[in-house]
């Protein structure tokens, strides 16, 4: 891809950067970084107007590390999807941006993840998924797999959670699987998940090259790289009047978003619908039943209001309502108190 | 035994009831009928946990001298709860009267007492009450019964049950063919004993309102400008919400949109948190919860003060330890709340005392969070929060709304550098920019980490230090900014006592009664912590102070003691709670026999 020096508001790359990094070199998180800022430059979105959310632990302390001119909030573990409802419901014109980790997500987290999709607060939220606690040294967390071996921890014998198949069941309407070493994928799905009108989830395997990098490691780079299976080529493509490449019937299968932009998805070697919820569920279990790492969009449906939609905010946001709006009228309290002592 | 004289408007009723069976309406509509009548009135609800079946009991206290504490004893007694009449009926002072269903299975065994057997069912079968509401209109009997008695005028009855049922006119027509059936059969059926306590007009409730405090706070938010609300349901704080629920809509009518967001949590961690969250983005936020909730919302509550992020609480307590006495009343949150979260955490707290603190200090707990940047904790409880109150109206504030410092672009525009937690003004609060603020140097990454001036992350002991030090510094100006004591001095006092929120009328009543024993009070009621400078003065003014607070630990009396070390040992403690409100009598008792501790102990020091 050809990259401007400008984007469409006249911003550089380096305008969507953060702080250097103090994560391993090599994380897979900063490559998700690196994507985030591509996306965002790409997509020539105004800084100010992304909020960058996260939680604790390697991936959430990431947030420091990109769009660095927008406003933030490294909160609390596990708590992170309260406090992006909090902002949603205060100012719903900013369009949330979080980092998770599998800890932060499937561990201690899991009840404000799963709440935050049923309610649908319109957000990016990007779990950087490695199977380990990295911060804490190496202890197993809930989406390592059967039968995974840590050096200090030893052979994790619980099953996995599987945070597509719970985003799905959450009533996510955008759940993605991608791989930290598949750039290109993980940034179309992030420009797609941007645009899209919902909370948008996406599970990356984000290898921690500290901690669960060896050979026998279902989160590693060599994993990653030798069993990746694509379900298709996906592009973002922000305007649909851009597109001109002609595909075969059947070929590729364009989704149109709120707005307008489009998903385009180019088959690989399987047929997978992802507007189809069952088809969605099918395929995760059956991926796990055969062990593939299976990566792409798996479900999309966008048919669901947002939160903010749900409880009728007006088109002004909360936390810019003046004054006026803010506080009864004093016809309206003067009536109040009259029924309330009886003189009304 | 039978007085020749009658009592007048100066008595109690208890009514012993089974819970779901309505009779919380009725014991309403009495309430409001002689409040009708210009005569003081104060209601104390004492339910089980429980949603039906369970006993019940009501305290009415009719009080023409004003007091509303709740009554050491009552005597009159609706006795309409078998399983609980015998020791119901125990308490019922010599002289008393015991109404009871003639046709249940319990009959009053005490000669010293007028027992009034009602005739509940032939009363509903002459109304024509269809089955399924015979349960309900069962209690209106007693109402009836007690109006002939006691001598409560039609007018007010009648007001008080459309009142009570408003709108509903078949409801009402009904309820009130019932009382008026039972009260012509109780004015048939009069005894001169029956008629010991009555009503008589007076003026003393013109132009006021019985109002339950959650509702106070309810509309003190709304009038307060809330934004975003985010709580999980308990008792005894749902019904703030389901009160700003209700009175939102015709407080702020939503026509371009609702101008407040209202989310049902999945727990109080998340309800704080969406507040935090709310809060940050720059809404006036709040939560509602008691003390299992409080202890959920611990670590954010660290964090919104750590971060510096506006946020309102309300605590309604309730008894614990754990879930306790959920139902029941307590202040035994004091010490929990002002040092909420781990570390070296201390918030602002809002004590209310009153209808109108609780209405006052909803709008005033979003101004100082906003203008200190820190969650603001109010103090209410079971007993402000659920029974029902008499109170002046509110005043409609003539304050506009106090966002606190927060930077627009065009201010930033003027300013060459901008650091979020640089202390320009000295107050330690420093200057806010919003998410959605386009200025390039808006963008700021809020956090719980140790951070520097610029909220940078940093782990350096001088930054921390220095943080934490402006961190004091703001509690500093808190205490500067917070509600004074409320103090009433007597001149020849050397006594003072010393209490906060919902004890004010038990300790008012107890200091006529402490006075009428030869001891002259003065009184400070605390509003706020952190403490301020006039708390120490009134304690240097007296020889002895008694704290009363509803607590274990007398934890008021250990935060003032830290306060002023000085004056510690001038400190007495009456700390009591059972999870009943204190009646004045106990508590005149209490303050007696700690005085006379305080100088035994005093005598003890001086040889």
């Amino acid at each position: 891809m050809t990259q401007a020096t400008v984007n469409a508001i006249g911003l550089t790359k380096n305008d969507y950067r953060g702080a250097p990094s103090t994560l391993c070199a090599g994380c897979g998180h900063d490559s998700v970084a690196s994507q985030i800022i591509a996306a965002a430059f790409e997509l020539s979105l105004p800084p100010h107007t992304v909020i960058r959310m996260s939680g604790i632990g390697c991936s959430s302390k990431s947030a420091a590390y990109f769009l660095g001119r927008s406003h933030g909030f490294n909160s609390l573990h596990g708590r992170m999807p309260s406090v992006t409802t909090g902002a949603h419901l205060a100012n719903h014109t900013l369009r949330p941006l979080a980092v998770s980790g599998d800890g932060d997500t499937a561990s201690i987290g899991l009840g404000q993840f799963i709440h935050l999709l049923r309610r649908n607060v319109p957000m990016v939220y990007i779990v950087e998924n490695n199977g380990v606690y990295g911060l804490t040294k190496g202890q197993f967390s809930a989406t390592a797999d059967e039968g995974q071996e840590l050096k200090h921890a030893g052979v994790n014998h619980l099953p996995p959670i599987d945070v597509c198949a719970e985003a799905i069941l959450a009533g996510c309407g955008f759940v993605a699987r991608s791989f930290a070493g598949d750039a290109k994928q993980v940034r179309e799905l992030i420009k797609a998940a941007f645009n899209f009108h919902g909370a948008a989830v996406i599970d990356v395997i984000s290898p921690c090259v500290t901690f669960n990098n060896h050979d026998r490691s279902t989160k590693s780079y060599t994993y990653g790289k030798t069993h990746e299976s694509p379900i298709h080529d996906i592009s973002f493509i922000p305007h649909y009047e851009e597109v001109t490449i002609d595909y075969e019937p059947g070929e590729a299968r364009d989704v149109q978003l709120h707005d307008g932009p489009v998903i385009r998805l180019r088959k690989l070697h399987r047929d997978h619908d992802p507007t189809d919820r069952m088809a969605a569920l099918a395929l995760l279990e059956e991926a796990r039943a055969a062990n593939e790492f299976v990566t792409g969009l798996i479900y999309l449906n966008e048919h669901r209001p947002t939160l903010a939609e749900t409880l009728g905010i007006g088109q002004t946001p909360i936390a810019a309502l003046p004054e006026e709006r803010l506080r009864p009228s004093r016809e309206a309290f003067a009536a109040m108190m009259a029924e309330l002592t009886g003189a009304g | 035994m039978q007085s020749p004289q009658p009592i007048v408007n100066e008595f109690a009723i208890t009514a012993a009831t089974v819970n779901g069976s309505g009779s919380q309406t009725a014991n309403m509509v009495l309430m409001r009928a002689i409040f009708q009548m210009g005569i003081p009135v104060s209601g104390k609800n004492l339910f089980p946990s429980n949603i039906q079946g369970e006993p019940t009991w009501y305290t009415l206290r009719v009080s023409q001298a004003g007091y509303t504490a709740r009554p050491a004893t009552t005597p009159i007694l609706v006795a309409f709860n078998p399983r609980t009449a015998n020791d119901d009926l125990a308490q019922l002072p010599a002289g008393g009267i015991c109404l009871y269903p003639a046709d249940g299975p319990w009959q009053p065994q005490r000669a010293d007492i007028s027992p009034v057997a009602l005739p509940v069912r032939q009363i509903l079968d002459q109304v024509g009450v269809s089955q399924h509401l015979r349960p309900y209109a069962a209690n209106m009997v007693y109402v009836g019964a007690l109006a002939a008695l006691l001598g409560i005028e039609d007018a007010a009855l009648a007001k008080a049950v459309q009142h009570q049922f408003r709108g509903k006119s078949s409801a009402i027509a009904l309820n009130l063919a019932v009382i008026r059936a039972a009260q012509a059969w109780a004015t048939n059926t009069a005894s001169p004993a029956y008629h010991r306590f009555r009503v008589t007009r007076m003026q003393a409730t013109t132009g006021m309102m019985l109002i339950d405090g959650n509702t106070a706070a309810a509309i003190g938010a709304i009038t307060g400008g809330v934004g975003v609300v985010a709580w999980y349901p308990i008792t005894p704080s749902s019904s703030l919400i389901e009160s700003l629920e209700s009175y939102l809509p015709r407080l702020r009518p939503a026509d371009d949109g609702t101008t407040c967001a209202i989310v049902q949590a999945e727990d109080e961690i998340a309800a704080l948190g969406i507040v935090i969250g709310a809060g940050w983005a720059g809404a006036r936020a709040m939560t509602a919860t008691s003390g299992p909730g409080i202890s959920l919302m611990t670590e954010f509550a660290g964090l919104g003060f750590f971060a510096e992020i506006p946020a309102v609480i309300w605590d309604v307590q309730r008894v614990g330890p754990s879930t306790g006495l959920p139902t029941r009343t307590a202040q035994s949150d004091l010490l929990a709340v002002y040092y909420l979260g781990h570390g070296d955490t201390r918030h602002v707290v809002l004590l209310p005392g009153t209808m109108e603190e609780c209405y006052s200090d909803a709008q005033l707990a979003f101004d100082l969070a906003e203008y200190l940047q820190t969650p603001v904790f109010v103090l209410s409880d079971l007993d402000l929060g659920m029974n029902i109150w008499m109170s002046r109206p509110f005043t409609y504030p003539e304050q506009p709304l106090q966002r606190g410092k927060v930077l627009s672009a065009e201010a930033l525009a003027k300013l060459t550098s901008y650091a979020r937690f640089a202390d320009v003004d000295g107050d330690g609060i420093g200057y806010r920019t919003l998410p959605g603020n386009p200025h390039p140097l808006a963008a700021t990454l809020s956090r719980g980490t140790g951070h520097n001036e610029r909220n940078v992350y940093s782990e350096r002991p001088d930054d921390w230090q220095r943080n934490m030090a402006r961190l004091w510094r703001k509690h500093e100006t808190a205490r500067r900014m917070v509600p004074r004591p409320v103090i009433d001095l007597h001149p020849q006092a050397t006594v003072g006592l010393i209490g906060f929120g919902s004890t004010a009328p038990a300790i008012a009543e107890a200091r006529d009664l402490l006075a009428a024993a030869g001891i002259a009070t003065s009184r400070m009621r605390v509003r706020a912590l952190p403490l301020g400078p006039e708390v120490t003065d009134f304690i240097a003014r007296h020889q002895s102070c008694v704290v009363i607070e509803q607590n274990h630990d007398g934890q008021l009396r250990q935060l003032l003691q830290l306060h002023c070390p000085a004056y510690a040992t001038r400190l007495g403690s009456v700390a009591w709670c059972d999870g009943l409100p204190l009646t004045a009598p106990f508590v005149r008792d209490q303050v007696m026999a700690v005085l006379e501790q305080m100088r035994e102990l005093a005598l003890v020091m001086s040889k």
